[in-house]
């Protein structure tokens, strides 16, 4: 059943939401980040701010300085990219326990266009000292992240996405923090992808299966810290890789992937991502087809990074 | 106020800027200006109204203090020194990478410090989440914040004087150290946030206007402030940047300065003379 990870994620906080720690702050898009969900089961904990995502921020940490667990939601593009440098002084610096969990991240916000499109969250958030950066694949995966942030005393910065999304798992999957997941196992390429491109490489995989070629397919559900280990395996075992994420090449998984390869084990890597320019209006699948986010797309960069590797 | 603790308050005060003095002077850099403006503020509150147990820095029923003006650190670690928060001998280290004084406050750092501030604007909104916590806590503890009159200009401290008000946070109580003045000049001049007092009655406050170095108006303002139900309080205190050291009074230059070994004894005496004339 298709299920946007924002739904799953209002879902879980009402499910575990009893935990009188737990204090839901919003920026007047509480219908829209599912944070209403919320509100509706514990409104005394709920708090709106208005459309003042600075203070919301500031506050969420002196909320956690009174031994509280904060989410603070808005669009990722408000949350992440407009109140960077509150996240970076008043929640990383001093390490409070606050999670930014910031709904339609990416393009395939669709119709609202450019501004409303987060396509740098990640870069900006990787970057912060302090600060564990997430962004599950379905809704199981979410409401299991959203459980785990919970349990972390820390900051964390939960990236999601407004549309719905195919279940990549059953329900027998255990979320495991800062754990890369193989989920198809293969010798010629590996994909990497993050988000809803986990979807689209599980897709990829089919298409490869069918002329040959055998990809391996990893979720990286934890962006930061990452899992070194199953990138390096991916790499000495396939040979190429190829990531796939719906955020600017810059500085996102697909960084985060060579950072590592470049340091430990240097193969061929392409990225797929949004190619350093701005998103637009559109519906969403027309967007991921328009910036080049399809599966047909990662079936051509694993077919040409595969004609790079060392003989 | 009775006359004994008000002289005790003075001396208190004057022990206070001395910190300050020494910690900025020792670190050849730092913030004497804005610091030595709001040392009666402090004082006043850590001396006579908070609630607070340097033993359990951490304990949750505390009063909370945030420096919003967070580059006014001299003055904070120079009041949690006297206090017994921290050795004072530890502000000869200010600023100084084996020390544990950050040039900012750090909440991680120093026990005592309640918040983590230095970007301006983010303090006061820190402090409406502790005071929204004590409401929902049902707790009886106060929130205490200093803010920079320059610091008026970051916008985010409108969105945090929306909030507060909206919220009815009236164990909220917030000072305006008005000295008048920051780095490039006149707060007039380069970005007036005046009329202040008008501001933030617009916006749900109540507001107390103060001589910010009379310690029996400071003191009263608090009372008045703890009896003040549905509202938080902004105490616009009229301050002198570099209160208490002769050329550093009113003198935008000291904002972000420090002695040299000369200007440093001057200081020092000066309040030492100051102490003297009190008699306690």
């Amino acid at each position: 059943m298709k299920k946007a990870t924002r739904a799953a994620y209002g879902e879980a906080l009402a499910e575990y939401g009893s935990d009188e720690r737990i204090i839901v702050l919003d920026a007047d898009l509480s219908k829209s980040t599912m944070t209403a969900k919320f509100k509706e089961v514990y409104p005394e904990r709920f708090f709106n701010t208005g459309i003042a995502e600075a203070n919301m921020i500031s506050s969420a940490a002196g909320i956690a300085t009174c031994g509280k667990i904060v989410f603070a939601s808005s669009f990722a593009i408000f949350a992440a990219v407009r109140a960077a440098e509150q996240i970076r002084n008043s929640v990383c610096y001093p390490r409070l326990n606050v999670k930014i969990a910031a709904t339609h991240a990416g393009i395939s916000v669709g119709e609202d266009g450019a501004t409303h499109q987060a396509i740098e969250d990640i870069a900006v958030m990787r970057a912060l000292p302090n600060l564990t950066v997430i962004q599950p694949c379905d809704g199981r995966e979410t409401k299991q992240a959203v459980k785990a942030i919970i349990d972390y005393d820390g900051p964390v910065y939960l990236r999601l996405g407004r549309l719905p999304v195919e279940d990549i798992y059953d329900n027998s999957y255990e979320f495991t923090w800062g754990k890369g997941v193989q989920l198809k196992d293969g010798c010629d390429v590996t994909i990497i992808a993050t988000g809803l491109m986990v979807g689209s490489a599980l897709e990829a995989y089919e298409i490869l299966k069918a002329q040959g070629i055998l990809a391996r397919v990893i979720n990286i559900h934890t962006i930061k810290p990452i899992d070194r280990e199953i990138i390096i395996k991916a790499a000495k075992e396939t040979g190429a890789i190829v990531t796939a994420e719906e955020h600017t090449i810059i500085g996102g998984l697909g960084s985060a992937v060579c950072e590592v390869l470049s340091e430990e084990y240097p193969v061929p890597v392409k990225r797929i991502g949004i190619e350093d320019k701005f998103g637009k209006s559109g519906k969403p699948n027309e967007l991921l087809k328009l910036y080049g986010l399809t599966p047909e797309d990662i079936v051509i960069k694993a077919k040409n990074v595969m004609t790079l590797k060392r003989k | 106020m009775e006359q004994e603790l008000l002289l005790k308050l003075k001396r208190k005060a004057a022990d206070v800027r001395k910190g300050i003095i020494e910690a900025v002077f020792s670190a050849g850099s730092g913030h004497p200006g804005g610091s030595l403006s709001c040392a009666d503020i402090l004082t006043v509150l850590y001396f006579k109204h908070m609630n607070v147990n340097p033993s359990k820095p951490k304990d949750p029923d505390r009063d909370r203090f945030v420096l919003s003006k967070g580059h006014a650190a001299p003055v904070l670690y120079s009041v949690l020194a006297e206090k017994g928060y921290i050795p004072k001998e530890d502000l000869f280290t200010f600023r100084q990478a084996d020390s544990y004084l950050e040039g900012h406050p750090s909440l991680k750092d120093v026990p005592g410090v309640d918040m983590t501030t230095g970007s301006l604007g983010q303090g006061i909104c820190a402090a409406c989440g502790m005071a929204q916590m004590g409401k929902l806590d049902k707790k009886d503890y106060r929130v205490y914040a200093v803010l920079g009159d320059g610091e008026l200009q970051e916008g985010q401290v409108w969105e945090a004087m929306m909030y507060a008000a909206h919220y009815k946070l009236d164990n909220l109580t917030a000072f305006l150290d008005h000295n008048g003045l920051q780095i490039d000049g006149d707060i007039k001049e380069v970005m007036s946030p005046e009329p202040v007092v008008a501001k933030f009655e617009a916006f749900g406050w109540s507001v107390i206007l103060i001589d910010g170095h009379d310690m029996d108006q400071i003191d009263k303002a608090i009372k008045k402030a703890k009896r003040t139900k549905g509202k938080p309080t902004m105490i616009v205190a009229e301050t002198i940047k570099g209160k208490g050291v002769s050329y550093m009074e009113n003198k935008y230059e000291w904002h972000g300065k420090a002695p040299n070994q000369e200007q440093r004894d001057i200081a020092i005496a000066e309040l030492d003379a100051y102490i003297e004339s009190l008699g306690v």
